[in-house]
């Protein structure tokens, strides 16, 4: 009998490592371990012994069971760890192909300039103020002490809109009057801070100039705001817009609607000073035109191009780029 | 203007080389730089005198020449300029020479003719870009002189672009004062004495208006030299400012206003009838002027007229009728002051230009008059002789000007605090006295030449420029800020661009002017505001719609082998209504091409509406549910493939297929999708408010439905809406079909339908129910059967 036993275990167990797969050693399982099973049916034999031999036989079979059990588990899980390897082998892709679906589009890069200006200001506490495009000669020119006939027009080559009746705006100035006034028609004083982009209009075209750009308008309006704040917070600005110390100079010049006016130059890596802004404090006839009191107020203005910023930034070359929207050029601003 | 910097030398002399006199004037707002007056001086010129000049033998168009070069052997030079002829001095290039441009010269044969040298013309010495003949030069003067001596070739020329308000700068005298100013140095003026008069010829001046015209005053002188010639030396000087020689008289008259600053006119006495006067002008009277240019004149521009007629434009131009000529004798020489508004308007009226006019535009000293007549009479009589008269005069003595300065003020507003001797000896320098006043403040007495100083702020600005604006040193300040408003329901445009820009969207920026071609095809019916003055036909109209900007942008892309387009802009449109501008903030796109980029294992296909669609409902935030896309037409656009977009009851926007009319007049590639709405109208989205989430299971139903073709999913799912009850939480089309099993003219829709409720778990016979209701309401409105 016990011959037959150890026959049976050797069989079962090379049957089992010579399974091939999880279904195979399942019918192995069942064909040995089942309720009609090869092992089984010995224990089944069990009954008809003698109580000495059944107790010595019964331990012989019970261990043939658990060797036959433990080769069916270590099988089983040694199966399954191929199936899974051969499964992963077999789903592998290629990931160095590109991604599907929506490429990113871009900001252009004079909004991206305008927005990183106006979070820059934004820390100082200067709102964003924006007006209209098409302006009245008041908020353009006369409220900002630039009377008809005055040679400073013929720096600004106007653009006409209803038989001259209004006019394009040259610069974003006259957001400052509307925003004086209107504080004024509120019953509000200052302090006033705000920044003021958008775009202007010049009749002039060629490599330097676009008949439109846009500018950036300041204004702080308090008591006792005065030139030396102006250097202050321009020179903060300029050095955390270009990331750099630049060397800044402030140069005496003249705009009707300031004074002291002053041109703003940096020094570029070459040495060499580029003009980036001009500045000055509010001319007290300007406030005079807007009901402030320029005896207890004082301010600074300040207007930027934002091109220029954004040549100097990101070496663009040539200003018609900015208005040629050639993908090509925008896409490299993603 | 151009000035040469020997002349200012003359005045003031700083010593430094002009390149470091124009980068310190520049730093105290004269703007500037300079260059040398030749690029390469030549060498071996000397000053030559053609003693004989006769035919070449052999040439017609040439002459053999004999010429005087000091050395006491005269050169035989062939020459074949017209002008060349015996008794002129001429620049003579002898053999040996060297001339810019590298021309080196030898002895040669012209023609069989020896010929040792060469005569020059302004341009072979690298004077000038072109030149007439022969460079004519004074009679006095020295053969053998060398010619870069003789005409201090070692200059340079001061260019200056000035700010409008220092007109006061815009001559020798002016940039000398602000030189000296600067550098603490005297002037060295020219001695003007005043003429000896010697006649008693005299015309009588007028003013009409003396807010026109100040001061006008004027003198005749007779008996001039009709043959006189303006020496090199003043040529010269004139040259270097670009002014041109005419004749001895005008060219004075030029060399006084580039030397004191005070614009001149010299009228032909004998074309004057009487006396003079400074009126305004008539409606219609007109002149010819000295550009020959004939102007009608419409009621108030500025003249000087004689008892007939008008004679010249009030600081502007003279007349040719009164103007003087190579006969003229005797001469009424003007030097008044015009007020700039006077001289502006004239020039504005009619477009025209002169170095007077730039002048008084910008304002000339008021007290300068009399003292610039004197020197114009003096070099008169200096380069044509004559007899001097008396001056005619007329106006107003010109107030003192003073201004009172606060030290308190100067210091609240520079934000520095310079102590009061610095200030009055930064005033000092520039002519400006202070006299001590009660409080800390001075009374300040302006010179009559910096009239541009009017108010305090004026004054502390040139004590910022005398002080130096490097020195007014940035100071941090303590900053009261609050923090700013920011209402959360007015959804930043940053932010809305992000989200296009996330979903493949490039910003572009177009002009606001655009084609009028192009617009009138997409919006015929908007009255667009065209320009008084458009740079270009192309350009000639304010745009009515962000679309007139992004098909030319879509076009250049295109052409430039970038098939799939997808850009947007945001700005402002323009239209005129009821007469009134109306500018509407929009934001807008346009794509065109394949619906995503080229890439694999997808199929191509191009993109549809309903792409675009989504992008615009991304636009539209968490309030989408009050949008309604409503099938309308649109001039521009297809109407079976547009919509009208609404807030509740507003219109707000479009997006729809260009019409194929308007593709075909646009000559357009292919028909793009485009999308435009109110900025305005959308921007304001209510911060959310949530409701509570329901702990139960939803249950999903889906129904298949057959409609009528010209049934809307949105009418569908609308009427599935009410009628499914409270526990109905959402409705979707989850598929479209049409074709095989369906009639002609109509289509399937499949609907998915949720349901949940808040407090408990739905039965079957409760959604059943529901479900029931909706195919019933759906059958009842819409004729829709189910779908078997």
């Amino acid at each position: 009998m016990s011959e037959q036993l150890d026959e049976l275990k050797l069989t079962a167990l090379a049957e089992i490592e010579a399974a091939s797969d999880a279904r195979e050693l399942e019918q192995l399982r069942v064909d040995l371990l089942g309720k009609k099973g090869r092992v089984t049916e010995l224990l089944k034999a069990l009954g008809g012994m003698a109580p000495d031999e059944r107790k010595s036989f019964g331990e012989l079979v019970n261990r043939v069971k658990e060797a036959v059990a433990s080769a069916l588990e270590v099988r089983g899980a040694k199966l399954a760890e191929g199936a899974l390897a051969a499964q992963l082998a077999a789903e592998r892709i290629d990931v160095s192909l590109p991604g599907r679906g929506e490429t990113l589009g871009g900001l252009h890069p004079v909004t991206r300039t305008i927005q990183r200006i106006e979070r820059l200001f934004g820390e100082l506490g200067f709102a964003t103020v924006e007006g209209p495009e098409i302006e009245d000669d008041f908020h353009n020119f006369g409220a900002l002490n630039i009377p008809e006939l005055h040679p400073a027009r013929g720096m600004h080559d106007t653009f006409y809109v209803k038989n001259g009746e209004m006019v394009l705006r040259t610069h974003t100035s006259p957001v400052q009057i509307r925003t004086m006034a209107k504080m004024v028609k509120e019953g509000r004083n200052p302090p006033i801070r705000i920044i003021c982009p958008g775009r202007v209009y010049r009749s002039d075209s060629d490599r330097t100039h676009s008949p439109m750009f846009h500018q950036i308008e300041g204004l702080y309006v308090g008591e006792n705001v005065s030139f030396a704040d102006l250097q202050h917070d321009l020179k903060t600005f300029l050095s955390r817009f270009f990331e750099r110390e630049a060397e800044v100079r402030f140069r005496p010049s003249y705009f009707p609607f300031t004074e002291p006016s002053s041109e703003v130059d940096i020094k570029d890596e070459k040495g060499r000073w580029l003009e980036v802004l001009g500045c000055g404090m509010v001319h007290p006839k300007v406030f005079e035109a807007v009901g402030i009191d320029p005896e207890r107020y004082t301010g600074y203005a300040f207007g930027l191009g934002v091109e220029r910023f954004a040549m100097l930034r990101y070496g663009v070359d040539d200003l018609r780029n900015f208005f040629n929207n050639d993908l090509r050029f925008l896409e490299q601003f993603q | 203007m151009k000035l040469s910097y020997n002349w200012l030398r003359e005045w003031v002399n700083p010593s430094v080389s002009a390149e470091d006199l124009t980068s310190r004037i520049t730093l105290a707002g004269l703007e500037s730089d300079a260059e040398p007056m030749a690029g390469e001086i030549p060498t071996g010129v000397v000053v030559g005198r053609i003693v004989k000049a006769e035919r070449h033998p052999q040439a017609d168009r040439l002459q053999v020449c004999e010429v005087d070069v000091g050395t006491g052997s005269n050169l035989q030079i062939v020459c074949g300029a017209a002008n060349a002829r015996p008794n002129l001095n001429v620049p003579c290039a002898t053999v040996g020479a060297k001339l810019p441009g590298g021309l080196e010269i030898t002895q040669a044969k012209l023609r069989g003719v020896d010929s040792s040298g060469m005569l020059c013309s302004a341009k072979e010495l690298g004077m000038s870009e072109k030149s007439e003949g022969l460079l004519e030069l004074d009679n006095e003067a020295k053969p053998g002189t060398p010619i870069e001596q003789y005409l201090s070739f070692a200059d340079d020329i001061l260019n200056l672009e000035l700010t409008p308000n220092r007109g006061d700068c815009l001559s020798v005298q002016g940039l000398a004062r602000e030189v000296g100013a600067l550098y603490g140095l005297q002037l060295k003026r020219p001695n003007i004495p005043n003429a000896v008069v010697e006649g008693h010829a005299q015309i009588k001046v007028e003013i009409e208006d003396l807010e026109t015209c100040p001061t006008y005053t004027g003198r005749v002188i007779t008996k001039l030299n009709p043959k006189a010639r303006t020496p090199d030396w003043m040529r010269e000087r004139l040259r270097r400012s670009n002014i041109r020689v005419i004749h001895p008289i005008v060219d004075i008259t030029n060399y006084v206003l580039l030397e004191l600053g005070q614009p001149m006119h010299a009228f032909d006495c004998d074309k004057v009838s009487g006396g003079l006067r400074v009126r305004k002008a008539k409606a219609g009277e007109t002149l010819t002027l000295l550009n020959e240019q004939t102007v009608t004149l419409n009621n108030g521009e500025l003249l000087i007229a004689d008892d007939r007629a008008p004679l010249a434009l009030a600081g502007v131009m003279g007349g040719a009728e009164s103007g003087v000529t190579a006969s003229t004798t005797s001469i009424f020489f003007e030097s008044a002051c015009f007020a700039s508004h006077a001289v502006a308007l004239t020039g504005r009226r009619h477009k025209l230009n002169s170095d007077s006019l730039y002048r008084f535009e910008r304002g000339v000293d008021p007290g300068l008059q009399k003292l610039a007549l004197e020197r114009a009479t003096q070099l008169t009589l200096l380069i044509c002789g004559g007899q001097v008269h008396p001056i005619s005069q007329a106006g107003r003595q010109q107030a003192e000007t003073t201004i009172r300065l606060r030290h308190s003020r100067l210091k609240q507003l520079l934000g520095v605090d310079i102590p009061a001797k610095e200030v009055e000896a930064l005033l000092a320098r520039l002519g400006i006295t202070l006299r001590n006043e009660i409080n800390n403040s001075w009374l300040a007495r302006i010179p009559s030449h910096r009239y541009d100083l009017r108010i305090e702020h004026d004054l502390i600005e040139e004590v910022a420029r005398m002080y130096g604006y490097d020195r007014i040193v940035a100071k941090p300040y303590a900053a009261q800020l609050a923090p700013t408003r920011l209402p959360e329901e007015q959804r930043p445009l940053a932010r809305i661009k992000d989200q296009l820009v996330s979903r493949g969207w490039q910003e572009a920026i177009t002009l606001s002017f655009v084609d009028p071609r192009i617009q009138s095809v997409l919006t015929p019916n908007i009255a667009a505001i065209p320009l008084d003055n458009p740079i270009a036909e192309t350009l000639a109209v304010m745009r009515t719609t962000l679309w007139s900007g992004l098909i030319p942008v879509w076009l250049h892309n295109h052409q430039r082998q970038q098939k799939r387009v997808r850009v947007f802009e945001s700005g402002v449109c323009f239209e005129e209504r009821d007469g009134r501008i109306v500018e509407t903030a929009r934001i807008g796109g346009l794509a065109a091409g394949s619906a995503r980029p080229e890439q694999w294992g997808t199929t191509v296909r191009g993109v549809d509406f309903y792409d675009v669609k989504a992008d615009v409902v991304a636009l539209l935030g968490g309030a989408a549910d009050e949008y309604r896309f409503e099938a309308a037409e649109h001039s521009a656009l297809h109407p079976g493939r547009s919509a009208r977009i609404f807030r509740a009851e507003q219109a707000v926007g479009w997006i729809g297929e260009l019409h194929p009319l308007a593709v075909k007049q646009l000559d357009l590639p292919e028909a793009p999708y485009v999308f435009e709405l109110d900025w305005n109208a959308i921007q304001n989205v209510a911060p959310p408010k949530t409701k509570s989430l329901s702990e139960f299971p939803s249950s999903r139903r889906d129904l298949a439905i057959v409609v009528d073709e010209n049934i809307s999913a949105s009418e569908i799912v609308d009427v599935a809406k009410q009628s499914g009850g409270n526990s109905l939480q959402k409705v979707f089309v989850f598929d479209i079909y049409r074709g095989k099993g369906l009639k002609d003219g109509c289509k399937s829709v499949a609907l998915g339908l949720i349901f949940n409720d808040y407090s408990r778990t739905l039965t079957l016979e409760e959604i059943d129910r529901s479900v029931a209701e909706i195919t019933q309401s759906l059958d009842h409105k819409l004729k829709a059967s189910i779908r078997t």
